[in-house]
This record gives structure tokens, sequence and C-alpha cells, in this order.
């Protein structure tokens, strides 16, 4: 199916939760989310017999300077179609629903989100840094980021 | 958890679980990665992977290039066994987001590249996983045909290990005449080790009995966890991206989808994720052979652009690595900066499906299993 | 048998300083500590595998640091990882050598610039015999680098140095 069927079944199934359809942005079209209703949206693209989007390739974190956002990369092995979801929440208050309950892949990937932006997944059994030492301080990938003077008595910069 | 145990004595036994460390220098854990295992006397109850020992901030770095082509060396030093494939798939989502057609000469050589480094990346994976079971002479076996893939490779762009060859939109040097002969001498000695191998590891007694039934991973199991590459097609799962979603020119080969059938064991053990990197070999082979033989004429160059800027938008490119599927998803705002590039490293991925197949198994079993996933903790931290 | 087989003359005595002694048996039995970090050890595991055969030098891998005379810091040293290394050096037994392999344990190498999570060198935290230089450096200079650590003990006098 093409990103354009695929949004159309999840506007009529999820009006009011859908803020936007990005189909202008190429070559990757995507729609945008709200975060309250991703759990709802996944399992239903998950379970749903023509869309079966079995496979999470990809979650990454994104800062939009201001705002937070995670992406979701999902493909179907089944009917071998892709789909992108994106969500956008305040950097003030970067609270997502977890999915890890829906695909495993995203129990790192939500992980290592949280470790370089700071993003909070609600109801991720594990939330911990994954890459970075758990005594760090700060969200490495934000674009507004502050290399730290010095880690453990060792100079970080040059 | 306490259990109470009686001895034949009628003696009452007081166990407990003790948490041990496996790493981040460990011998058989390829490289820096730390397991905290709960166990119970020789029985793995939990395995707690530890990551990010090699963390080289790849992301952070590509936000700060000037070039999306400058990008290249530093994606080259993420999955460091397989730098060609690596740079392939980068190019494939470059080229995507900036709609360049590459000339069909240089899929042609990328894709001879990119098999041939599968067959690198494999022999190590196989040699290191004969070390970690007790068997050193295949370790030495691969490495010597590896270094004849290796000066292959030099002789083309001028390193070993690292290359920065596959640019967006083309490569950074043709290849020299006497290549092809000698690539076609690879092939016909390669085709002997295959069988070698075989012979002293695939069907080793010893090494069936360390590595079949050991690490189930079931399909269901494996296409939750987002597993790919030999790790899923151990499995029985027939998925290839080269084949379900093809790129390049390979739609044009013919070759087929090796996938793990549980010959000594349960489908999805060690061993046939083992087996399904050796006749992966097997099918590159045919792969370099046909390209090699159908190697088209023209430029390598023509389509490099002369400034990489595209235009606003955002892409996910994949292909194949000797791992699995390596994506990469690259925000553009419309400079010659990237503003975002994720790399989805399928080491990573595939890693963290560990503690799923390595409960119940012995401490011993745990490093077969561990060899196996064939990690490259350059990718997994990145 | 070998080199030394039927050279000795009058009763198999050779007459040298216990230095020459000394330093001859430590630079032929450089056991490595067998750990890789990052690109560098994968041209180190082929500098010992079947091509470039390391073991020629006296240069056994060991797993444990309780066993070795030299250390090759092969790859990327990461913060996380830094305290690791060190404790592990501090493991060795003396007299110990470290061998700093690559552009990135030398001086952080292609990520000494925006790395926040990378060590510029491993020199800042445990003493450096021998740097290697390449990203990776080819087997053939891990191997210089070893026949210079072998120079360096050669040259080593256990004599204490009177004013």
């Amino acid at each position: 199916m093409t990103f354009q069927e695929i949004s159309e079944i999840l506007k009529q199934k999820f009006e009011t939760a859908i803020t936007a359809v990005k189909a202008e942005v190429q070559p990757d079209p995507y729609i945008i989310v709200e975060a309250k209703s991703i759990k709802e949206i996944s399992t239903f693209l998950r379970d749903d017999e023509s869309l079966s989007f079995d496979f999470l390739n990809c979650l990454s974190g994104l800062d939009l300077k201001g705002k937070l956002a995670t992406v979701y990369h999902l493909s179907s092995m089944k009917h071998n179609h892709k789909f992108v979801i994106r969500i956008e929440v305040a950097t003030e208050q970067p609270n997502i629903p977890s999915i890890e309950s829906i695909w495993k892949t995203a129990n790192w990937h939500e992980r290592e989100a949280f470790d370089m932006f700071g993003i909070i997944f609600d109801g991720h059994p594990d939330l911990r840094r994954i890459l970075m030492p758990y005594d760090w301080d700060g969200y490495p990938l934000k674009k507004d980021y502050q290399v730290p003077e010095f880690y453990n008595g060792m100079k970080v910069p040059y | 958890m306490e259990t109470v145990l009686k001895t034949s004595h009628g003696r009452t036994l007081r166990t407990e679980e003790m948490v041990i460390n496996m790493g981040p220098q460990h011998p058989s854990t390829h490289g820096v990665l730390r397991l905290e295992l709960v166990v119970d006397g020789e029985i793995v109850i939990d395995v707690i992977p530890h990551i990010g020992y090699l963390h080289r901030c790849f992301e952070k770095h590509s936000e700060h290039m000037t070039n999306y082509q400058q990008v290249i060396p530093y994606v080259d030093r993420m999955d460091y066994v397989a730098a060609m494939n690596n740079e392939f798939s980068f190019a494939i989502a470059g080229e995507k987001l900036l709609k360049i057609q590459v000339p069909e000469r240089v899929e042609y050589i990328r894709v001879i590249m990119a098999e041939l480094q599968r067959i690198a990346s494999h022999l190590i994976a196989i040699g290191t996983f004969g070390i970690d079971i007790g068997a050193f002479t295949p370790f030495l076996f691969c490495f010597r045909d590896r270094e004849k893939i290796l000066d292959l490779f030099e002789m083309t762009c001028g390193a070993r290990l690292l290359y920065n060859y596959i640019w967006i939109g083309g490569l950074s040097h043709d290849l020299p005449p006497e290549f092809i002969p000698k690539a076609k001498e690879f092939i016909v000695d390669f085709r002997k080790t295959i069988k070698e191998i075989n012979d002293l590891l695939s069907y080793n007694h010893i090494f069936i009995k360390r590595t079949a039934n050991i690490g189930v991973l079931p399909a269901d199991v494996a296409i939750n966890f987002g597993c790919t590459g030999p790790m899923l097609r151990g499995s029985g799962v027939n998925w290839d991206l080269r084949k379900n979603d093809t790129y390049s020119v390979y739609n044009k080969f013919d070759f087929e989808v090796c996938v793990g059938k549980g010959e000594f064991g349960t489908v999805g053990d060690c061993w046939d994720r083992y087996m399904v990197r050796v006749n992966e070999m097997e099918q590159s082979l045919r792969i370099i052979e046909q390209a090699i033989s159908t190697l088209p004429e023209g430029s390598i160059s023509s389509a490099i652009p002369k400034r990489v800027r595209p235009n606003p938008g955002e892409v996910y490119g994949r292909a194949e690595s000797p791992r699995g599927e390596l994506g990469f998803y690259i925000v553009s705002d419309g400079t010659g900066t990237p503003y975002r590039i994720k790399a989805r490293s399928p080491a990573f991925v595939n890693l963290s499906v560990i503690s799923e197949i390595s409960r119940g198994y012995m401490i011993a079993d745990l490093v077969a299993i561990t060899g196996s996933i064939d990690i490259v903790l350059g990718e997994v931290d990145r | 048998m070998g080199l030394l087989d039927k050279q000795f003359e009058d009763g198999n005595i050779v007459i040298t300083s216990l230095d020459n002694l000394l330093n001859w048996a430590r630079l032929s039995s450089l056991w490595q500590m067998q750990f890789g970090l990052a690109c560098c050890a994968i041209e180190m595991m082929a500098a010992s595998a079947s091509n470039f055969d390391m073991m020629r030098f006296g240069v056994i891998p060991r797993a444990t640091p309780r066993q070795c005379d030299v250390m090759i810091v092969s790859g990327t040293v990461t913060l996380k990882m830094a305290s690791r290394i060190k404790r592990l050096y501090d493991q060795m037994s003396e007299p110990r050598y470290v061998i700093s392999m690559g552009s990135c344990s030398n001086c952080g190498g292609p990520y000494w610039e925006h790395g926040y999570h990378v060590l510029k060198g491993v020199d800042r935290i445990i003493p450096v015999d021998v740097y290697v230089p390449g990203c990776p450096p080819r087997p053939e200079a891990l191997l210089e680098g070893l026949i210079k650590l072998q120079e360096k003990v050669r040259n080593y006098s256990s004599v204490k140095s009177v004013a």
C-alpha cells in the first residue's frame, strides 16, 4: 500500500489523533500524531490484517529546537510496505508513551532516545541510559548541548 | 530467588543466585561488551547487557560536517569489519535524498565490493566464533583468505580496512586492470576454502554438540525484536533486503537466500545462524561471478554532485549489511550540513535479543550465543 | 634447536652482563594482553593471524592482565572505558609496557573535535611507551611498533644509578 492509502485508513479510524499529514515531504512522507494515542495507533497498525506492520525498523529521537520528536519507521514483512510516524512534544514536557510492549525493538531504541535527547517514555520497563555512563549529565544530541569540561577527573575537550 | 535442595544424605543445601560480570575486557565478548549475568551455579538465569563502551559520537559528528561526503569516513568506522557495506548503505540513503541516478558501472562495482566485504566479514565472524567454541585453527584459515580480499580492496582504493571508497553518486577510484583476473583467481581459491571450513568446523562433532540446540531464537520473537540478517534467516525466515526490497542492481543477479533449516537441532539455534553465514559466502561468490562477467563500461564519477545540498526533507535508506538491515535516517534542512543522521545498526538491534535467548543455558553456551549473534561493538555503540 | 645449536664451546658458558640477559629474556617474550577496543583490534587480530604472525616476536595473547607484559591499546578509548583500562593497567605486573595503536588512542583521532565521549589520547590516563600512527595502522606498522618497544627494552639498565 502507498503512503496515501495508509494515511487515509488512519485518518478515518483516528481522526482526532492525527495532527498533520506531511505528504509533501520528500522522499519519505510522514504523519504527525498526538503522543497520547501512539499506543492505540501502533496496536492497530500491527494487528490490522491489511496493514500488519510487524516490523519496527527504527525509532529515532530528533531535536527540532524548541520541540522534541520521535520518528517511527515501520515496515511490514507480509505486504512489503513502509510507513513513517512522527510525534512532536514540547522540550519542557517530553513525555511519550512507550511502545515497548508492541514491538520489542523499541526497548533499546527508546532507551537510546532517552539517553541522547531526554525524551521520557512513559511505561518503559527499564528506562536507563544505554550508551552514556549512568552518571553523565545532560543529553548530548540536543542542539544546545554544552560538552562538560571534566568527567570523573578526565578532561573532555581536546 | 533462594532454593532449598536436599542431598542424598538428607541434608539441606541452600543455594542462591550470584551476579557476575563478563566483560568489558573478555576474550569472547568480541570487543567491549559487558554482560551482567545472574547465575545459579553454571546456569544463566538472566543476562543484562551493558553497552556504550565504544560510543564514539557518530551522530554528533555527522551534524557538524559541512558536506555529506565528509560523513562517509565516520560511517566506515561504525561497522569496521564491513566498511564497504556501510558506505553502500549511506550512499543509497544519500542518493535517495538527492534523487541521483548513478551509472550502471558504479552499481556493478559497488555490488562486487559489497559482496567481497560480506565474505570478509563472515570470515571474521566464523573465525572468531570458532575461537569462542575452542577451535583455533579455522581462525587462521579464515584470516589467510580474508587477506586475499583485503589485497583486492587495497589495489582498488589503497586501504585495507576503512576505505572511503563508495561516495554519494559514485566511487573514489575505478577498478585497476589487474582487479578482474585477481578476483577470478580468488573465487576459484575460495570455493576450496569453504569446503575446508565445512570439513574443519561446520560438521565437526564437537562443534555441533556445542552449538546445535543452543540459543534457540523462534521466528516470531526474532521479528518482534527486529532482528535482521543471518540472525533472522537462521530462524527460518526468508527475508533478505537484497531480494525483498531490492536495491542497486541485485535484481539482475541470480542467487538464493539462505535460511536455517535446523539440520542438527532446532531451527534458529547457534549452528543454524553459523551455517547461514557459511552458505551466504557461496551465494556472494555467485553474485561476484555474475557481476564480473557482465561488468559494463562507463564513467564512475559522472554522477558525483559538485556540492551536496539536498532540499529540505527526510529519508530512510536501508541495505543488507553482513549483520542485517543497516539503515540511515537522514533529515536535511536544505543546507550542506546534515540536520540529523541516525544509524539503525543491525548489531544493536540483534544484541537486544540476547537476554531473551540465553536464559536457562550454561555460561559456556552464552559464549556460543554471543559469538553466533556476530556483534561489532563499533556498530552497537556507534 | 636452531640459532643456538652447536654454537657454544667450552662447556656451555657464555659471559654476559645481567642487564643483557634480563633484557634479552624480557624482549623476546613480550606477552600481550588480548583485548581489542575498536577498528584497530581487527588489524591487531590480523597481525596475530596467519599472514603476519606476531608470535614470531614472542608476542602471545593472554586473556588476563596478571600474565602480561605489554598492553596494546587498540582503538578509541571512551570515557566509560577509561577507568577499566586504568584498572587493567594497574593489575599488570611490572615491568609493563604500553603500545598505543592508532590515532584514536594516540590523540583522539578523527573524534578529537566533537567526540564528547572520547578520551583524547590514552596517555592522559596511563603512560605510553610506543605510539603507532595510522587510522588504522597496518599490521606491519604494529610490528614495527613492537620492534621499537623491543629496542627500548634492550637499552634498559637495572643498575642503580649512583650520583
